[in-house]
This record gives C-alpha cells, structure tokens and sequence, in this order.
C-alpha cells in the first residue's frame, strides 16, 4: 500500500446557525477519503457541495463536527492551521498588498527564522520555479492575474509543504490563461511531487490535470475515480450528469447478454454495459450514452439496432455538430458528430429530417442510481 | 473649465459655499496681522505684534500645552483601546457582541453636555478629584467609537482570508496581527489617532464639566472673551491652530487614500 497523505474518516461538518432561525447547515456529511502521496486528487462539484469545506477542513480553518482527519497519518484534529504541513493556496490568492512579492513568497520562511540571506535565495528560486524571476521587488498590485497566481503558488511551495490545497486557483482567470494555467499546474505537480488537493467545479478542468477525482453532491462523497472511470463509469446519475454532457433514456430492462444488458426502448432492443446491478426482467431502469458516442444514420441504414426519430435541431460547434433528435418515445437525444469533410462537416442533415439513431454495446450504460 | 461654468447655478452654490465656510478662516488670519485692538474694517496697518505678545503670554501657552498633551495621551489611549474593540468586532464572532458594539458607540449619540455632567457625578461619587485626568478621561470615552468605526471598516474592507494565509504559513495568531493585520490597519489607525486628536484639541463640553484647576486651551480661550483687549491674541492663536489643523487634516486624508489604494490593489 502507498503512503497516505490525507485521509478522511467519517468527517462530517455541521455549520451552527445561532440566529432564532436555528437552521443548521450541514455542509459534509461522512465523508471517507484516503489521498495518496505525490497523487492530484480533485474534489469536484457544484457550488454549495461541500467541497471547500471540506478542504478548509484539510487546512484546519473549520473543525470537523465529527469524523478525523489524518495528514501523513497524524491526527489533526487539534493542530491548528499554522502547525499544520499543509499550505493553501486560495481562490482570490490573498496576496499581501502591504508586502512585495519576495516578501510574499519568504513569508512562510520568516516565521521558520530561516537566515536573511537563504531567504532571498529560496524566494527567487521558488519565483523561478514559477517563471517570475526578476518579479521580486513588485508589489502584488502591479502583477496580472495570472501572475499574482504563480505567486501565491510559489508562497504556498517554497515551505515544501507535505500537501498542497488549492481552491478554484484558477476561477477568476480568463479561458485562455486558464488553460495554460492547467497544464502548468500539472507540470509543476510532476517537478516538485507534492500531493495537490484541488477544489474545482469544472468538470473539464478535473479531467485534465487529476490521477483521481472525488465527485461530490450535497455534502456527500458520490464517486472516487481516475478521470476515465468517472466518465466512462458514472455511478450515479449525478455524475454522469456533471461530468460532461450525456443523454438520459427510460428503459425496461428485458435480461442478460454475457455482460450487457438488453434493454426495451419503445419496442426496440437496445443494448447497454451493465456491472453487476440486480435487475429483474420488466423493471424499469435508465441508460446513459455520451453525446459523442451516438451514432447517426440517414434512415434505414444499418447499425447494431435502429431507433427511429427526427432531427429537432442541428447546432454548428466548429469541432463538431449537435443534432437534438426527438425519438418515436418522445424523449430527446442529443448526439455530437465530429466535422469531417467526409461527413460534409456536419451539414448532411436537415432540421425536420427522419434519422435513425444506434450505438455500439459497450458505450451505453445501464445506471440504476 | 470654460465661462459657461462659471455662469451655471451649480458652481454659483459652490461658491456661495465656500464663502461661508472659508471667509471667517481668512478674516482670522487676515485680523492676526492687523494693528488695532477691534476687529473692524478699514485695516489700520500690517503688524506681528501679536505674534510676540502670544508668545510671552504664559497662561495662555500653558493652556496649549496642556491641550497638546491631553490630545496626544487620550487619543493614544483611545486608538488603542479603539482598535482592539475593532478587531474584536469585526473578525470574533462572541455572545453579546451586538451589546457590546451597541454599547461603545453610545457616546455618539450621547451630547457631550449630557456626558460630561454624567462623568462629573460619577467622579464626585467616586470621590475621584477634577483635573486634567478626568479630562483625559472624559476625551477617550468621546473618542473610542470614532477610532472603532474607522478602524473596522478598514478591517471590514479587507479580505479575512488575508489572515488565514497567514497562518496558514505558520503564523500564530499574534504574529498574524503583528505581519498582516496591524501593518495593514496602520494608515487607517494613523488616521483614527489624527482625527481624535483634533476632537480632543478643540472639544469644551466636556472637558468644562470634568476640568479642574488647570485649563485646556478651549476654556482657557472662553474665559478670556470676557476681556476685549485681549481678543486679538485669541485671534491670532486661532490663526495658527487653525493653519496647523488644516495641515493635519490634510495629512490625514491623504494617509486615508494611501491605505485605500493598497487595499483595492490587494484584492483585484
């Protein structure tokens, strides 16, 4: 077993609201997670799911109602934020305006009495490893955005920290940055080996920079995955809906194909992956397919098995079309075909148009929760 | 601006404004320097006689020391007792802290003739003597609130998580006050101290129901109006208190700005 950098047992977090209202805000609820050493965990979800909760937990700015928290295996619940081996780097980066940016960056080191002169060493390294060499005698105001980033990063590293959390770190940055910012992130992850727990909402930035991901719904924890079992395996309907776009479609199950399952959709058999949930043949039952892996014919062409419906709506995306097909039940289907000048780049349908929809076995999944 | 302006109702109010606010200040100065003992016009001729009869006047530059230490102490005293009700009010969330900022702001409300005789019975009824420490006194209590909403609004203004970045460095809590807090408190504390200060320079109500023996330079200044010969002194040495607290005030202003655009820097 690898070494643990975090773990979470049973934490649960209650906010006491001490006004006559009395209503209590359970922000966590039993929560169990074990990060691993030099691991990029992310905890993603909507706003309000608990997820910087449960990191200003980590960080011991909020006391665990109950439940433990272990850093490196030591119990924390006594240990205040600055004993701690942990450091944050915050959502609006809380840089110290009064400081400059060496001071910033050296401020950990300060209260570590580490000399004057390996100080200034250590913050121009660390500044280095930021790419803001030369930054050092500025004050945080004259910084952009995404500077003044790269120096919260560089304060929070240079005290080596065994685990470093990171709160929506790129939120108020614009698109373009932000993406150069994720790539970024991960390469320095890789250079210095400290664990990251990131805190985000976009499900596109977990998928690109996690080993693994937490997704969370209302204070709970619902799935732990790396990137591809989370979306190629949602466990619940939540996550398949958070993460990325996907397509939900009532089905009576009928019975067992190996390890598909066949499953009624208007009189049609459809298949779909299925991994070990007891079905009884006539219950009802959702399956779940990825726009992208929906395959879209003229009528009557082949396929694996055809659904009969009409293109409702065509959207042009650049890299690929969105076709929002109406099937003969009355539900909506939504399919994203990549623009390939073999496929007229998107524009061989017609709204109004009949079509047959169909998908390969193995990318459509039975979810029962 | 072009003659149109000038011409508009709007700076015809400014002016008017002005006028009233700035003209008694100017007759003041213009007075300190004019040789006669009325203060009539015409102007009889160009003098500093004042000037140097203020100076060999002892009582009255006693008064003004008196004042000038009063300020100092009462106002040290009450930033500090001010700022510490301001971090508690604004970053501790304790039982009762609506009371207790509801409590130390009273003296806002409060007219200082209605404090100052409260004091003077609670002193007698301590068997506590008047002097220029019950004074004292008197100005930090007038004082504190001021010093509390300036302060915290500075505090409220900048981002607690300011504080948790600090400590999450591994700060304790005092090194935080000490590194993040009080550094970026100072212009607003400076400021808080200032503008107690000229409270407590120029303030009478109080101070006349709490004075003992000795005089503060405001009712040193009432008591001489009984004597017209020496009304140019009093207008000569309002001349230079006036000079002198525009100076302040226009320090104090501007060390308000500077702590202001550090913040907005802050937390772009």
């Amino acid at each position: 077993m690898t070494d643990l950098a975090v773990e979470l047992r049973n934490v649960t977090k209650v906010f006491v609201d001490r006004s006559s209202l009395g209503r209590d805000l359970t922000a966590v609820e039993q929560i169990n997670l074990s990060v691993a050493a030099g691991e990029f965990f992310t905890l993603l979800g909507p706003s309000g799911c608990g997820k910087t909760t449960t990191l200003r937990m980590i960080a011991g700015f909020e006391a665990a109602t109950r439940g433990e928290i272990l850093i490196q295996g030591r119990a924390m619940t006594r240990v205040p934020p600055n004993r701690r081996p942990v450091n944050t780097v915050f959502q609006n980066y809380a840089l110290f305006p009064h400081l400059t940016v060496a001071e910033n960056v050296a401020f950990g080191l300060v209260v570590k009495r580490v000399p004057r002169a390996e100080r200034k060493r250590r913050a121009e390294e660390a500044l280095e490893l930021v790419r803001l060499s030369g930054m050092g005698r500025r004050r945080p105001s004259q910084l952009s955005g995404g500077q003044q980033q790269r120096v919260a990063l560089a304060r929070a590293l240079i005290n080596q920290p065994a685990v470093l959390l990171l709160d929506e770190p790129l939120g108020a940055l614009d698109l373009k940055l932000r993406k150069e910012m994720q790539f970024e992130l991960k390469r320095l992850q890789r250079q210095v080996g400290i664990t990251f727990i990131y805190v985000t909402h976009d499900q596109e930035e977990a998928l690109i920079m996690s080993d693994r991901i937490a997704v969370m719904e209302r204070g709970r924890v619902l799935q732990v995955g790396d990137p591809m079992a989370v979306y190629e395996w949602p466990s619940a309907r939540f996550v398949a809906d958070f993460v990325g776009e996907t397509n939900f479609l009532s089905v009576v199950f009928v019975s067992f194909l190996n390890d598909l399952a066949v499953v009624d959709l208007c009189g049609v058999n459809a298949y779909a992956q299925i991994r070990g949930e007891p079905l009884t043949s006539g219950q009802p039952t959702t399956v779940t397919i990825r726009p992208e892996k929906v395959v879209l014919t003229k009528l009557n062409q082949d396929g694996h098995f055809k659904l009969a419906g009409t293109l409702e709506d065509i959207v042009y995306l650049g890299t690929d079309t969105r076709y929002v097909v109406r099937l003969t039940s009355g539900e909506t289907l939504v399919a994203r075909i990549q623009n390939t000048s073999e496929r007229g780049l998107g524009g061989d349908y017609d709204i109004g148009e009949r079509v047959n929809v169909s998908w390969s076995p193995k990318d459509a999944r039975v979810l029962t929760s | 601006m072009g003659r149109r302006d000038l011409l508009s109702p709007g700076f015809f109010y400014f002016a008017l404004l002005a006028l009233l606010l700035y003209a008694p200040i100017l007759l003041l100065i213009v007075f300190s320097f004019n040789d006669s003992r009325t203060l009539v016009f015409p102007l009889k001729g160009f003098t500093l006689q004042w000037y140097t009869e203020l100076w060999g006047a002892r009582e009255l530059l006693e008064a003004v020391v008196n004042s000038l230490v009063l300020g100092v102490l009462a106002s040290a005293v009450a930033t500090i007792l001010g700022t510490m009700a301001a971090i508690g009010i604004a970053r501790f969330n304790f039982p009762g802290r609506n009371l207790f900022l509801a409590v130390s702001a009273m003296p806002m409300v409060i007219p200082y003739v209605v404090l100052g005789v409260a004091l003077l019975i609670l002193f007698a009824q301590l068997g506590i003597p008047l002097s220029l420490w019950t004074v004292g006194v008197g100005h930090v209590v007038i004082n504190i609130p001021y010093v509390m909403l300036i302060v915290a609004s500075r505090l409220a203004g900048f981002n607690p998580s300011l504080e948790e970045a600090a400590m999450d460095l591994g700060e304790t809590y005092w090194g935080t006050l000490r590194r993040v807090t009080l550094p970026m408190c100072a212009p607003a504390i400076l400021s808080a101290f200032l503008s107690s200060f000229t409270t407590s320079f120029d303030e009478f109500a109080v101070s006349f129901f709490l004075i003992g023996s000795e005089s503060t330079l405001p009712i040193y200044l009432y008591s001489q109006l009984r004597f017209p010969s020496r009304l140019p002194l009093i207008v000569t040495l309002a001349a230079i208190i006036m000079v002198a607290s525009m100076a302040l005030v226009i320090f104090s202003e501007w060390l308000r700005r500077v702590g202001q655009t550090t913040t907005a820097a802050g937390e772009a």
